[in-house]
């Protein structure tokens, strides 16, 4: 399944894209698949880089995100990523060259004091925090935009500075990839060694607080680090899109596990997915930014475990809901069931649709259509030609359950909460379908084995359970239960 | 340094663009003053309702629109942008509800999540399809303002009416003897900055109570996801028609820049409407000056001079200001340290300042029997 978006991004491109290819000006090859074998021929340098800038980034831009997105800072990181821009030009001024460690000072540098100025606003005036980080965001971009345009017109090679507003992986050069390097290698040492400062300040800074730990200076640790990875993975994704790289990745994880080490582990691997799908395309097609392609390859991913996803997803959760709610409808005829033939004193083994459906004011098909769904889950059988339906050992078993089930919580409720007995019926139809033998254990037992309800009726014991659908006389008081024959 | 920042010349900068270059610069400074109104009167409302970043998640989801316009190679005329941008616009605000209500995912992340994937969207479907439209990804981030200018409708009058508009000031400007000449971006743009400020005007209780008090909203009979929805698609609107000028970015200064300033010098709505306007005048015509001065993007400038007054406001504010926080502290320390003193007994027989009044009798007792002790 985890190949599913680059293959879906593969068929996508291949329908609506003609052979337009050349990404890096020096090449000839023209169609898509001479690119995609010379992709992975891994012949290339600019390849290779390419592909081991996408994985670094990913790596740490996967890890960050995993911790702003639990701390509710997903835009933070945002605001970071755009804050950036002014010292990503003045790098570029420090000596009129795409030098990546004047850049990488300058981009850490604007991102820290960005930070740091939505940090005042909050603090000095009553602005709230998503003003305070829409001012910074949008007015250091204004100011990148400005220094950008004001370098394009001064003389000198200013060529490719653009590209870090929507990244290009062909520019990843070897500088860069030492950088990032360095910089996963850092991310993913602090977090190995300061997994549970980071784990408990994220999740309960006040206990942190209570219990000693340094939360502020791991805060500001937390924000260098993040300022550290949005910068290094400016080159590849660009300014605009680096918090996708951060925030995607990291909230498709948080869909699929609890857990937070296997977050930041899924999330790192989905950062790295996207990253190496991104750059993949950005190869083949002529013209389109590598950002924008690694952020829709993270987004499938994410729209995939949105629906997908074993515990969290859309599809499943649907599924669980209605296999549910069937199974509800299901013990509520069986219970219709077995009150028709009380109501008859067991005499007779059938019952008929027509009682069936008098008992819960039904249609006749409806109550056929519900035997039917009883029949095919083997808790009951039809006879004279569908007419009437018997019940199985297994089903006569739930429709004791069930009904025991709703009388033990009706008795509870009124001899221990003391609530009215003409007040607890409505109460009982839920909980009647969650009750577990654990529960049901402890109920009897706090109600001394009683054998009526409230209502004076029998509650089936483990006799009736026991006996199939045998008629029972007056119930003996249980004490235990044993294990059907 | 002399090669980024050019030297200041009050001539040149200042006063030439209003007398030799008035053409120009009046469209452009017209067009910046109408984007900021109407921007800025409605993100005061998006600053109450905390809603400042889903303004920035639909200013950037407004691209996936145009793009897929792009793409079904429509026309790319007024009509049709305004409703790829509505489309687009409540697309995005639909997205965030699914993922923050069908998920455990957090309204923050949802908010990244739809307007980064909406955004790269765009950009995709719009660098495909580059060079076969004027739309290009430059455009996206620095918009065109500059631009506005050059395009021209022209309307003939009457002779007895255009003489009647000759007696207006600056009529040089529009009037080419019979002919009425506009620039049609900015006058769409005051269309849609008229048309918002009358919105706030004709709403002004609706979007008040909503804004401060929903539970009361409700009570008074105004539906507040009506309310909601009609502000995102008012938003959407004008994000799209402010788009081309400023750039999908530089939309969210224009956004948030005006009420957050007016919000730190008033607490009451009506002030802080008017001085949004204020600060989107004062913001457009210094920035069109620092532009013509560093010969930057006009746009950029705009946010930039914005910025200043924000930050003059913040260091200035009666209210909010650093200085004034500075003086409240600086006053309650003097006065902490005078009580320290005047604890002293010796302090209080060298400086001569009245002694403490003695405690009552009673007051000892009194204590020893309440739990304080």
């Amino acid at each position: 399944m985890r190949h599913l978006p680059a293959i879906v991004l593969l068929a996508l491109l291949a329908s609506v894209m003609p052979a337009w290819a050349d990404r890096i000006g020096d090449i000839s090859e023209t169609s898509v698949l001479e690119q995609a074998k010379r992709f992975f021929s891994f012949r290339d340098p600019s390849v290779r880089y390419a592909i081991i800038g996408s994985i670094l980034l990913g790596i740490s831009c996967g890890l960050m995100g995993g911790f702003i997105v639990v701390r509710k800072m997903a835009l933070f990181g945002d605001t970071l990523s755009h804050a950036v821009l002014p010292g990503v030009a003045l790098g570029f001024l420090w000596n009129m060259d795409k030098d990546p460690v004047a850049i990488f000072i300058g981009a850490t540098l604007a991102g820290l004091l960005g930070g740091a100025m939505v940090a005042l606003i909050r603090q000095t005036t009553r602005l709230k925090e998503d003003t305070a980080l829409g001012i910074v965001l949008a007015s250091f971009f204004a100011v990148g935009i400005c220094l950008l345009t004001r370098i394009q017109k001064m003389p000198g090679n200013k060529g490719g500075l653009d590209e870090f507003l929507f990244g290009s992986a062909a520019s990843i050069g070897r500088a860069d990839i030492i950088l990032m390097a360095v910089v996963t290698g850092l991310a993913l040492l602090l977090v190995g060694l300061f997994y549970k400062e980071l784990l408990v300040t994220s999740f309960d800074a006040a206990f942190a607080r209570a219990a000693g730990f340094p939360v502020n200076v791991i805060n500001y640790a937390l924000t260098l680090l993040l300022a550290f990875s949005v910068v290094v993975a400016l080159r590849a994704v660009g300014v605009v899109l680096v918090s996708a790289m951060l925030i995607t990745p990291a909230a498709t994880a948080y869909l699929l596990t609890d857990r937070m080490h296997r977050l930041l582990g899924l999330a790192a691997l989905f950062g790295v997915m996207a990253g190496a799908v991104g750059a993949f395309i950005s190869f083949l097609t002529t013209n389109i930014p590598t950002g924008p392609l690694m952020v829709m390859a993270a987004t499938m991913v994410f729209v995939l475990a949105f629906f997908f996803g074993p515990r969290h997803g859309v599809l499943m959760r649907w599924w669980r809901q209605k296999s549910r709610s069937a199974r509800v409808k299901r013990e509520n005829t069986l219970k219709a069931v077995y009150h028709v033939l009380e109501a008859r004193e067991f005499e007779g083994e059938g019952v008929s649709l027509r009682e069936l459906a008098e008992r819960r004011r039904e249609t006749l098909d409806e109550a056929r259509a519900q035997s039917g769904a009883l029949c095919q889950h083997h808790f009951a059988t039809l006879h004279d030609d569908g007419d009437a339906i018997h019940l199985t050992p297994d089903g006569w078993q739930r429709a004791c359950e069930i009904v025991r089930n709703h009388r033990l919580w009706e008795l509870y409720l009124t001899n221990e909460a003391h609530i009215a007995p003409d007040h607890v019926h409505e109460d009982a139809e839920i909980i009647e379908h969650v009750l577990g033998e654990e529960t049901v254990r402890e109920l009897e037992r706090a109600l001394n084995h009683a054998t009526r309800d409230p209502h004076g009726r029998s509650i089936p014991g483990i006799a009736d359970l026991a006996t199939g659908s045998a008629p029972f006389g007056p119930p003996e008081p249980v004490t235990g239960y044993t294990p059907r024959p | 340094m002399n090669e980024l920042i050019p030297a200041f010349e009050w001539q040149q900068h200042v006063v030439a663009p209003w007398t030799t270059g008035l053409k120009s610069t009046l469209w452009i400074v017209l067009m910046g003053f109408f984007v900021a109104t109407a921007c800025g009167l409605l993100g005061n409302y998006l600053i109450l309702r905390r809603m400042a970043l889903v303004g920035d998640a639909i200013s950037h989801s407004v691209l996936a629109g145009i793009g897929v316009a792009v793409v079904l190679a429509l026309q790319l005329d007024t009509p049709t942008l305004f409703i790829a941008a509505l489309l687009a616009g409540l697309a995005a605000t639909l997205i965030i509800e699914i993922i923050h209500r069908y998920t455990r995912v957090k309204q923050d992340a949802a908010i990244g999540i739809a307007f980064t994937s909406l955004f790269a969207l765009g950009v995709i479907l719009i660098s495909m399809k580059s060079g076969k439209v004027h739309i290009d990804t430059e455009c996206v981030l620095y918009g065109e303002v500059a631009l506005v200018p050059l395009e021209q409708f022209k309307l003939t009058l009457a002779p007895a009416l255009a003489g009647a508009v000759d007696k207006l000031p600056m009529s040089e400007v529009y009037l080419r003897g019979n002919e009425l000449v506009m620039a049609p971006d900015v006058i769409r743009m005051g269309f849609v900055a008229l048309a918002v400020a009358l919105l706030v005007w004709i709403f002004y209780k609706e979007l008040l109570v909503s804004s401060f008090d929903p539970a009361l909203a409700f009570s008074l009979g105004i539906n507040a996801t009506v309310v909601h929805y009609a502000l995102m698609a008012l938003l959407s609107v004008v994000v799209v028609s402010a788009f081309e000028s400023v750039g999908a970015i530089l939309v969210v200064a224009m956004l948030i820049l005006p009420g957050a300033t007016a919000h730190l010098l008033s607490a009451r709505l009506p002030v802080i409407l008017a001085l949004t306007v204020l600060h989107a005048a004062l913001g457009t015509l210094m920035g069109f000056h620092l532009a013509t001065w560093l010969n930057c993007s006009i746009a950029g400038a705009f946010v930039v001079a914005g910025m200043g007054l924000f930050c003059l406001a913040w260091l200035l504010s009666p209210y909010d200001g650093l200085l004034a926080h500075w003086h409240r502290r600086r006053n309650r320390k003097a006065r902490t340290a005078q009580r320290k003193l005047a604890r002293t007994p010796r302090a209080r027989e060298t400086e001569n300042l009245p002694k403490p009044l003695p405690v009552p009798p009673q007051l000892p007792a009194l204590w020893a029997r309440s739990s304080i002790g």
